[in-house]
């Protein structure tokens, strides 16, 4: 059987009016709507000035979520290093006096290798990790995109749109 | 006498060179507008620098040679494009004659030729060459079906600008770029007295200068670059500052053959003082130049190309019978109308 799509098998040429044959009118109407997009509020966004301020919802950056005495939430589980497609987390623990018994010494993330796929963020049992709302990510050599935990560590305070929207999120299901 | 003609030269092509890189930018920014962005406004204030810099960016390019090219005709092409699109401005006159210390000077760089009109055709004839010599010498099949498309484009609608000006010649009795202008402040404005003959010079101006929507020898989606996909460097900023230059032109002659040139209807009974009136005169025409480019620009961003069919079509089929109609009405228009 032949493929067929309305692409392939157009309907046959509708007749043109005279009007529409007379082609300088309908060039007319043409024209007119381009000049009118002359005076229309413009689209461009003037990006180092004006910056995007990105949704909740929106997937950046993995981060490591620091709490309000200095501490990373993470237990260095090492399941986000498990899940991650890429391979692109480290994690080496240790342990700590804290309540929380185990902390990560070392935890990286490769930055040139991260997909953005946020399963870290969806496999972490404490939500020590969490996707911020960075998407300005440049590095000029390799070794600048392995982010450390100097890097990955961010305030909870700074994170708090993300994490009200992982609560709605799992509150849903 | 010389020293005068050279002074005028100096002064006109610098000029066209300077409004020809500027439109460059505003053929962008146009372009932007029309499609809800802004456009270039990084380079400089306003990105008025803009052109600086695409002009430095072309001299600091290689020039590319290819190997199958004929290197004299490759070399020659750009240079007959651009001396065309330049030579017309000769004849052009840019404003009434100013009287300095009991000397008249005319404002043409050649006045009073007497077959102006005849020279404009002769010269868009020789701009012919220029592009089909570049699309053949450059050893490419793009650039050989781009030329072979401008030669036949070009020749089908110098028809119609030929019929078109025979109008604006059967109205006003000459030859002379500043006699037709005369005989519109005596009698009106040629786009009045000769709409149709106005809107066939018009639309066969379009093809004469390849801009959209007849820009079939360079169409991009079909032919890479047309006739300049082989150059590089200063050549193609010749290619490119003749497509503009011709804009110009195209708009100076236009202007003159159809909207009065320099003249400004009812400013001469204003009782002005005649030095400020001619200072007026030019700014006019360089309004009325700037007024078409605009159109040109605007056309540009609004119509799509037309097939190579449609453009035969419309060439020999539409406007060639159209042209011929219309010497008819001028004719009986001149014999009743207008004595």
């Amino acid at each position: 059987m032949q493929y067929r799509s309305k692409y392939n098998n157009p309907k046959p040429n509708r007749k043109l009016s005279l009007w529409e044959k007379l082609y300088l009118p309908e060039i007319a109407r043409g024209l007119l709507t381009t000049i009118k997009h002359l005076f229309r509020p413009k689209f461009t966004r003037q990006y180092p000035e004006e910056r995007w301020e990105a949704p909740a919802a929106f997937r950046g950056r993995p981060v490591l979520v620091m709490e309000e005495n200095g501490q990373e939430r993470c237990v260095a589980c090492g399941l986000c290093s498990r899940v991650c497609p890429p391979l692109a987390i480290e994690v080496q623990a240790s342990e700590t006096d804290l309540l929380k018994e185990r902390y990560p010494v070392r935890f990286e993330i490769n930055m040139i290798r991260c997909i953005f796929c946020g399963f870290c963020e969806e496999v972490c049992p404490e939500e020590a990790i969490v996707m911020s709302k960075d998407y300005e990510l440049v590095y000029r050599k390799y070794d600048d995109a392995i982010y450390g935990k100097d890097k990955l560590l961010t305030p909870k305070k700074d994170l708090k749109d993300r994490l009200e929207y992982l609560r709605e999120m799992r509150n849903k299901t | 006498m010389v020293v005068e003609a050279l002074i005028k030269i100096v002064i006109v092509l610098l000029t066209v060179l300077t409004a020809v890189s500027y439109l460059v930018l505003l053929e962008r920014w146009i372009s932007a507008w029309l499609q809800d962005r802004i456009g270039p406004n990084r380079t400089g204030p306003l990105g008025l620098f803009q052109p600086l810099a695409d002009v430095l960016k072309l001299l600091l390019k290689e020039d590319i040679e290819p190997s199958q090219s004929e290197k004299w005709i490759h070399w020659l092409a750009p240079v007959i494009s651009i001396t065309v699109a330049f030579s017309v401005l000769a004849i052009i006159p840019f404003g009434s004659a100013i009287i300095l210390s009991g000397k008249s000077y005319s404002l043409a760089i050649a006045s009073n030729v007497n077959i102006g009109v005849l020279y404009i055709i002769a010269l868009t004839s020789v701009g012919v060459y220029g592009i089909t010599l570049a699309g053949w010498s450059s050893g490419s099949k793009y650039s050989l079906l781009g030329g072979l498309r401008s030669s036949a484009q070009m020749i089908s609608y110098e028809l119609t600008l030929g019929l078109g000006l025979v109008s604006v010649v059967m109205l006003c009795g000459t030859l002379d770029l500043g006699g037709i202008i005369q005989s519109q402040i005596a009698g009106g404005w040629n786009i009045i007295r000769a709409p149709l003959g106005f809107m066939l010079f018009l639309i066969s101006s379009f093809a004469e200068t390849n801009r959209q929507p007849f820009d079939l020898p360079e169409a991009e989606p079909e032919l890479v670059g047309g006739y300049h996909t082989e150059y590089s460097s200063m050549k193609f900023a010749l290619f490119f500052l003749a497509e503009y230059a011709n804009m110009i032109t195209a708009s100076a002659v236009m202007s003159v053959l159809f909207l009065g040139g320099w003249h400004v209807p009812f400013l001469n009974t204003l009782g002005m003082d005649p030095s400020l009136l001619a200072v007026l005169g030019i700014l006019a025409f360089g309004l009325k130049i700037f007024a078409f480019i605009f159109f040109f620009m605007w056309v540009r961003w609004s119509i799509p190309r037309f097939r190579y069919d449609q453009l035969m079509n419309l060439g020999w089929k539409v406007l060639l019978p159209l042209g011929i109609i219309n010497i008819v009405i001028t004719a009986l228009e001149k014999t009743y109308l207008l004595h």
